[in-house]
């Protein structure tokens, strides 16, 4: 520790709760800087030595985090005030104090875990899976053509993060909306030359409450997607979808 | 009904036949900027004239734009804007789409009010909406109430426009909906200037009621 009293310090402000039903509060902390660290890497600081800003013994901050190369989605949080993966905050590129929330959108479980249940949930609403019976050898499907394969490629690189909904003024406690991520998970399943065969279920979740009726077109989530997902073009291309399946399915009767 | 469905039949009233609405007062507005007094009459004499004209009032205006309005404020209501952290055009558009939406529906009841309803009552008469006008737009606080009233108007038609492009899928990619925006914004531009010039063209003294009886009539309603 010797070496680095005298250098560059970094400060933080993070907003920390002891309980899912507490009040939050926030604690700031300040660390010595080492090249190359990122906000998961001062955490883990923090974790070894949890001591606050003025001297006095805390609690560790508690995170959730895995992969740490921005392709798990656990480590979601809002670092100076945008949603986004903790693991690829480099401080270097930050401005201080860094201030670090949870995604309050989220049910906050303690400090900066939150439960992304309702994302899994929106998942499990709109089907997004292959269903296939896997029984008996079915023998090889349908080819999907490259040019398809290169943009639900793409589309497949959603993490569940939750960024998305953090960023969208429509996913509120007010409202019962899915969120992007959910969406465009149903124009990748409904892509896919297997999953195809099963797209009308897909669309008919989108069509329940709380399903693509609920995008406001602020067009946040494309702006904030960690991976670069083309969120507001999934929506559109699903909005197109819907409606002509509405269509379809008042005159086909 | 569900929320997919109500949600679709108030992007689809928001256009037709409420956008064609507002295009249409657009033009009857403006005929105040052509032909003067005159002019103005006779396009009101044209609406007016139409037949069953009361039927296209309920269900071309009333109706659609109750229906508009109420599952707005809903819609206006479930927001949790998020300007202060997330600062860009689509975001400042979505609150806006809100508060305008909610700006126009005080607006309209209010102008209602005051046109149609003291018509459907009698105290005026279609030929005197002119001289109407010309008595409140010639108070600068009602002025400004008004121009605020028809830019907002005039803005939430062009981006509901541009957002029912999105939601009904006509407009997909990043590339048309950039197009759609700036032909939208466009048509904001021109709906605003050509709302704004007509209000001008009441202030006018032509449009002055005949009377002094009749501005003792208006003096009950207008304050």
């Amino acid at each position: 520790m010797a070496q680095t009293t005298a250098a560059k310090k970094v400060k933080f402000i993070i907003t920390r709760q002891d309980q899912p039903d507490s009040a939050s509060y926030t604690e700031e902390f300040e660390l010595p800087y080492r090249p190359g660290m990122n906000v998961i890497s001062a955490l883990m600081e923090i974790q070894r030595n949890p001591v606050n800003n003025s001297g006095k013994q805390t609690t560790p901050v508690c995170w959730e985090s895995n992969c740490l190369e921005e392709v798990c989605g656990a480590c979601s949080m809002v670092i100076n005030g945008k949603p986004r993966q903790a693991c690829a905050a480099l401080i270097d590129k930050l401005e201080q104090p860094i201030r670090v929330e949870p995604m309050k959108t989220f049910p906050v479980v303690r400090d900066l875990v939150i439960d992304r249940s309702r994302m899994f949930n929106a998942l499990k609403r709109v089907k997004a899976w292959i269903p296939i019976d896997g029984t008996y050898d079915l023998g090889p499907g349908p080819r999907m053509p490259e040019k398809k394969r290169q943009w639900a490629y793409e589309l497949s690189k959603c993490m569940t993060c939750g960024v998305c909904l953090e960023a969208c003024p429509n996913v509120n406690e007010k409202t019962n909306f899915i969120g992007p991520a959910a969406i465009s998970q149903v124009r990748l399943f409904n892509a896919h030359p297997t999953g195809e065969m099963n797209k009308e279920e897909r669309l008919e979740a989108l069509m329940e409450d709380g399903g693509i009726e609920g995008c406001g077109n602020s067009q946040n989530c494309v702006r904030s997607c960690p991976k670069g997902i083309p969120l507001t073009t999934s929506i559109a291309e699903m909005n197109k979808q819907t409606t002509k399946h509405m269509f379809k399915r008042w005159l086909s009767v | 009904m569900k929320g997919f469905y109500s949600r679709k039949l108030h992007s689809l009233l928001g256009v037709i036949p409420l956008g064609f609405f507002i295009l249409e007062h657009m033009l009857t507005n403006f005929s105040a900027v052509e032909g003067g007094a005159q002019g103005f009459k006779d396009s009101v004499a044209f609406l007016n004239g139409l037949p069953l004209v009361l039927i296209l009032e309920i269900f071309g205006i009333f109706l659609p734009l109750l229906y508009h309005a109420v599952y707005g404020l809903y819609i206006a209501f479930q927001a949790k804007p998020n300007n202060g952290r997330f600062r860009n055009e689509r975001n400042l558009r979505y609150l806006l789409q809100r508060v305008t939406g909610v700006i126009v529906l005080v607006f309209v009841i209010w102008h209602l009010y005051e046109t149609r309803f003291q018509v459907a009552v009698g105290n005026v008469t279609h030929e005197q909406l002119g001289s109407v006008m010309h008595d409140i737009v010639l108070n600068p606080v009602f002025f400004i109430l008004y121009v605020i009233g028809v830019l907002s108007a005039s803005f939430h038609f062009a981006n509901g426009l541009w957002s029912f492009l999105v939601s009904w899928g006509v407009t997909v990619g990043p590339r048309a909906q950039r197009v759609s925006s700036k032909i939208c914004m466009g048509l904001f531009v021109i709906v605003s200037i050509m709302f704004v010039w007509s209000l001008f063209a009441f202030r006018n003294a032509e449009f002055q009621a005949g009377g002094e009886a009749m501005l003792q009539t208006l003096r009950t309603f207008i304050g």
